[in-house]
């Protein structure tokens, strides 16, 4: 592997004293001339049709600009998500918005609209739309099939004869299933098998900004403040959403006060203030309160399912019968349960597999990807039930992970799919070894008054990162190499870290690099969205294939200015240099001005996109310009892993625990900044365990509204649920199909710390387990008292 | 229950541009741009049965003169008609800390304090922290240790360390997490906070010796 100058190195992102002295600015502190307020008259129920409406008071109160109805946002076809609708689907859904010269003002004039509502059918929990009868939670149907919804009713008999805490396990739907191998037999092989209800529990994302915009109007263009994960792909989905042009949105979004994959693309809600401005003539800020949050933010989808796992005396999974009903709330369909298959079969590569599952929609509120969609929940659910088979075979837990290992050869699951890379034995050795695994494994069981120590651990795989985006930097006459970045900045440090493999390959001096980012008429090329992983490799890629095109390029112009040939010509330290002397980059900035062409951007390579051309366009005559696509190999999936080990104390009297140690190793290639990643890692196994332990909502069964839309009520993890240190280490070995070696690392910590949380607890229970998450104290205590559950099995948001 | 008559109670109140007019001709008020004035309308007054009067407050260290409703949050003065946006909402309920200021020292929820209620107090925000370009220590920690990653939650930690570390400069890891956990950190970045506070301790240590 080469040696990297920057790869490897910790930074503080260059954005961080602007985010510490308040000069950071998010959506909302953004102020315009003449600015407007919005606010919004949202369904109280969770499904209905609204008969009439009739906002003449409010338009005729003092201060009330204009009202927006959902004839006037584009309505398209059911599952697509209007930002204002006439038949929500969801508590809390918008129906009409008005804007007024002040927020007061504008809640005053919804409390004057008058509604007629038709309440219609709900359904809470999945389970109940698929029995014969049961409700839909749309007009159109219940199920996904594919990308189509669909009416699916299991008979009765599937229900019939299954105790209330039973998973019925009916026909998934047809485009969601898939095995491989012998089932059967490897069944029939195992000398162990083991069945087992499974529960994950829906839990929003609550980033910590929620989900606010503004927006104006200026020469027919949108001036969208937005926050999003993404700038790139955000700003073109506004384009789309709203129905304009992509060149006629400018999306500025420099900062984004964490999305966790609720604002990948930003939010459909931001039609309501770009199309309320338009109406209005005037800037429309729309401020999100935390409980509209709750509703209109996004959640994970809950899962209901069934495993059946055989394994045999050495710990090697021989089979797994995996069934999956998925809580897919009213909209788009989640790829959560498909995505809990593969990761299930790449983390313990059962020799055969079947995997069904089917997606419900629910009138709860909408989900979307949350940080390991799929991944924490498959992981969370199965962790605890291998790990009770470890326990019934008598072997440990950590042998039984090593056996089971994917590594670079495996070819998994349903393609089977070839991967890029795995270290995953080296992770779970090295994690073994810094958590002191055997060791502290001797202390489970042990026990200290009402306290008996618990001993888990869990491995999380995750997608890793994608390939194929664009490039692109500019040389200056100031000397200055600008890297420009459509990637979003979401928090994780990535739009910095990744533009860093530009300024390696042209062996560049960090202090004299610019990143650009954050608002698209700075310019920005067609980047990924931040999501699923991707950035890290992804951009990686692309800021490398860059900048090696910006060294041809100099050395290119070095041949024609100097004379000798390109090759003869390095380039290093800000410098090009050969047999005809050296030009400085400022000096060949000004070199490719004059000579225009290619090297000015005036010329562009034919592949890349179209916004990477725009963007290369107007960029065009004010440096050496440099545009590119990744076009390197990528040849099977990138994956990156995390296993976490956990020691707790759990308080038999109490049902309360106490975390004693969390130590986590990731596999995510090649280290690109370790502070960064000790923080994504640490931040994600904490959310992880947090979703284990307390994270939830709770909706009323009668009524189908929310409980708890306050923040605090839903028990996000603080500073005083985990331990004030954790461990974080990675393998830092490359992954062979990036050139920096690097892979995505934000997903897999949250599974893994989640399922080392419940495996934990599931030890120090020896073996039991409430099989509901999360394992709040009641639920710890009914078991430890052989009592039922204070809620059912298969209950939901509860 | 009864509906409140917002149409009558409007017409009856002081018009809002008279009002503006009145502030104006003083010269003395704060003025954020037309903004201001208009997220201070007289419905807005009326609407609530609160009439705006003009305050002063000391905010790092200087006399803002600014027009308060009777029910207006110190958060909400702060970033809407003061302009100092550092101070972030994350719930507006008391729940999350993202808009701790320090009064008088000590860290309070802006979100849960009646901007009336801290007249003649001296209320600090995160834009007071630096002197110019000079960061202050708890900042300077920060940077060392690159606390925080969305960084939405920062201004109400870093107010919650200055507060905390003043008070008691050597406190034990396990100590400020007790005293840090009022504030949320959705990102959990947890341990590099608690970083940046112990070292932002030794420096506020090291600056006093
Ligand atoms: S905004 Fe004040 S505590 Fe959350
Ligand atoms: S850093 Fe994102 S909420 Fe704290």
């Amino acid at each position: 592997m080469a040696d990297f100058k920057l790869i490897g190195q910790s930074f503080a992102p260059q954005d961080l004293v602007a985010k510490i002295t308040g000069r950071a600015k998010y959506a909302e502190d953004f102020r315009a001339e003449g600015m407007l307020f919005t606010k919004l008259l949202s369904s109280p129920m969770p499904h209905c049709r609204v008969r009439s409406i009739d906002y003449s008071a409010a338009l005729e109160l003092e201060g009330v600009v204009a009202v927006l109805t959902p004839d006037e946002v584009p309505q398209e076809e059911h599952p697509f998500e209007p930002a204002l609708t006439n038949e929500p689907v969801y508590e809390g859904e918008p129906i009409l918005a008005v804007a007024a010269v002040d927020e007061v003002t504008a809640a005053n004039a919804i409390e004057l609209i008058r509604v007629d509502y038709e309440p219609l059918p709900f359904v809470l929990n999945p389970l109940d739309s698929l029995r014969p009868g049961g409700p839909d939670a749309n007009t159109g149907g219940n199920v996904y099939n594919g990308r189509e919804i669909t009416t699916l009713k299991w008979d009765q008999s599937v229900f019939d004869g299954v105790g209330p805490d039973q998973m019925p396990i009916g026909p998934g739907t047809e485009e969601d299933q898939w095995e491989y191998g012998d089932l059967e037999a490897g069944f029939a092989n195992a000398d162990l098998v083991i069945e087992e209800t499974l529960y994950c529990q829906s839990v929003s994302h609550h980033p910590m900004e929620p989900r606010t915009s503004m927006a104006y109007w200026q020469n027919g263009k949108l001036y969208m403040h937005g926050s999003a994960q993404s700038t790139a792909q955000a700003r073109r989905a506004i384009a789309d959403r709203v129905g304009v042009e992509l060149d006629d949105v400018f999306f500025i979004a420099e900062y984004c006060g964490g999305g966790f994959g609720s604002k990948i693309r930003g939010s459909v809600l931001e039609v309501i203030p770009a199309l309320l401005s338009r109406k209005a003539g005037r800037p429309v800020m729309m401020r999100i309160t935390r409980a509209e949050e709750t509703m209109m933010g996004r959640a994970r989808p809950g899962m209901l399912g069934h495993a059946r796992l055989g394994m045999r005396r050495d710990g090697r999974i021989t089979a797994l019968d995996l069934f999956l009903v998925q809580d897919n709330g009213p909209y788009s369909r989640q790829g959560d349960s498909s995505t809990s298959g593969d990761v299930s079969a790449l983390g313990y590569t059962p020799e055969a597999m079947r995997a069904s599952t089917v997606s419900v929609l629910t009138n709860t509120p909408p989900r979307a990807a949350q940080r390991g969609p799929g991944g924490v929940q498959i992981v969370s659910m199965l962790a605890p039930v291998v790990s009770r088979a470890a326990r019934q075979l008598g072997v440990d837990p950590l042998q039984v992970h090593l056996v089971n290992a994917p590594n670079h050869e495996t070819e998994f699951g349903r393609g089977p799919y070839p991967i890029t890379s795995a270290y995953v034995t080296e992770a779970l050795t090295q994690c073994g070894e810094l958590f002191n695994w055997s060791e502290r494994r001797q202390r489970s069981g042990q026990r200290n008054g009402s306290k008996v120590r618990g001993v888990g651990m869990a491995l999380s795989p995750y997608y890793g990162g994608t390939s194929g985006w664009d490039g692109l930097v500019v040389i200056r006459p100031d000397g200055k190499l600008y890297i420009h970045q459509g990637v979003g900045n979401l928090g994780t440090h990535s739009v910095v870290d990744t533009a860093k493999a530009a300024a390696e390959a042209l062996d560049f001096p960090w202090e004299n690099t610019e990143v650009v980012w954050g608002h698209s008429s700075r310019h920005l090329p067609h980047s990924s969205s931040q999501s699923g992983s991707q950035t890290t490799h992804a951009h990686t890629r692309a800021n490398w294939v860059v900048g090696e095109f910006a060294k041809t390029l100099l050395q290119e112009l070095a041949a024609l200015e100097l004379g000798g040939s390109s090759s003869a010509y390095q380039v290093s330290g800000g410098r090009v240099f050969g047999p005809g002397g050296s030009l400085t980059f400022a000096q060949a900035a000004e070199r490719a001005i004059a000579r225009g062409g290619k090297f000015d951007g005036h010329e562009l390579p034919e592949d890349i996109n179209d916004m990477t051309r725009t963007s290369a366009t107007a960029l065009a005559g004010q440096g050496l310009v440099a545009a590119a696509k990744d076009n390197l190999p990528h040849t099977a999936r990138t994956y990156s892993f995390v296993v976490s080990m956990i020691e707790l104390d759990l308080d038999l009297e109490t049902g309360m625990h106490e975390i004693l140690n969390v130590t986590s190793v990731a596999d995510c290639g090649t280290v690109l900044n370790p502070r960064s990643l000790i923080a994504q890692g640490n931040g994600g196994v904490i959310q992880g365990i947090g979703i284990a332990q307390s994270f939830k909502w709770a909706i009323d069964p009668t009524w189908g509204v929310h409980l708890s839309k306050r923040i605090e009520a839903t028990k996000p993890p603080t500073m005083l649920d985990i331990p004030t240190e954790l461990i974080f280490a990675a393998v830092d070995l490359p992954d062979p199909q990036n050139p920096v070696g690097s892979k995505g690392i934000g997903e897999p910590p949250v599974g893994a710390g989640a399922g080392a949380l419940v495996c934990a607890i599931e030890d120090a229970m020896g073996g039991q387990h409430p099989s509901h998450q999360p394992l709040t104290p009641d639920k710890i205590l009914s078991i430890v008292e052989n009592d039922c559950l204070p809620c059912g099995r298969l209950e939901t948001h509860v | 229950m009864e509906k409140l008559d917002l149409r009558s109670r409007v017409e009856r109140s002081v018009s809002r541009r008279t009002f503006i007019k009145g502030v104006v001709a003083t010269g003395a008020t704060v003025s954020a741009g037309a903004y201001v004035l208009r997220s201070s309308g007289a419905s807005t007054a009326s609407a609530q049965g609160a009439v705006e009067r003009l305050v002063t407050l000391r905010v790092n260290g200087q006399d803002r003169r600014v027009d308060v409703m009777k029910q207006e949050t110190l958060a909400m003065t702060l970033r809407y008609k003061l302009g100092l946006t550092g101070t972030k909402i994350g719930c507006d309920r008391a729940d999350c800390g993202a808009c701790t200021v320090l009064v008088d020292g000590v860290p309070k929820y802006s979100c849960s304090l009646l901007t009336h209620q801290v007249r003649g107090a001296e209320v600090t925000t995160i834009e007071g922290l630096a002197n110019g370009d000079e960061l202050h220590p708890v900042q300077q920690a920060v940077v060392d240790e690159a606390g925080f990653q969305c960084a939405f939650c920062a201004p109400g930690f870093i107010m919650a360390m200055v507060g905390t570390i003043q008070e008691s400069p050597s406190l034990t890891r396990d100590e400020m997490a007790h005293a840090l956990s009022g504030n949320l950190c959705r990102c959990a970045d947890y341990p590099k906070i608690l970083n940046s506070a112990m070292r932002a301790a030794e420096y506020m240590r090291s600056t006093t010796a």
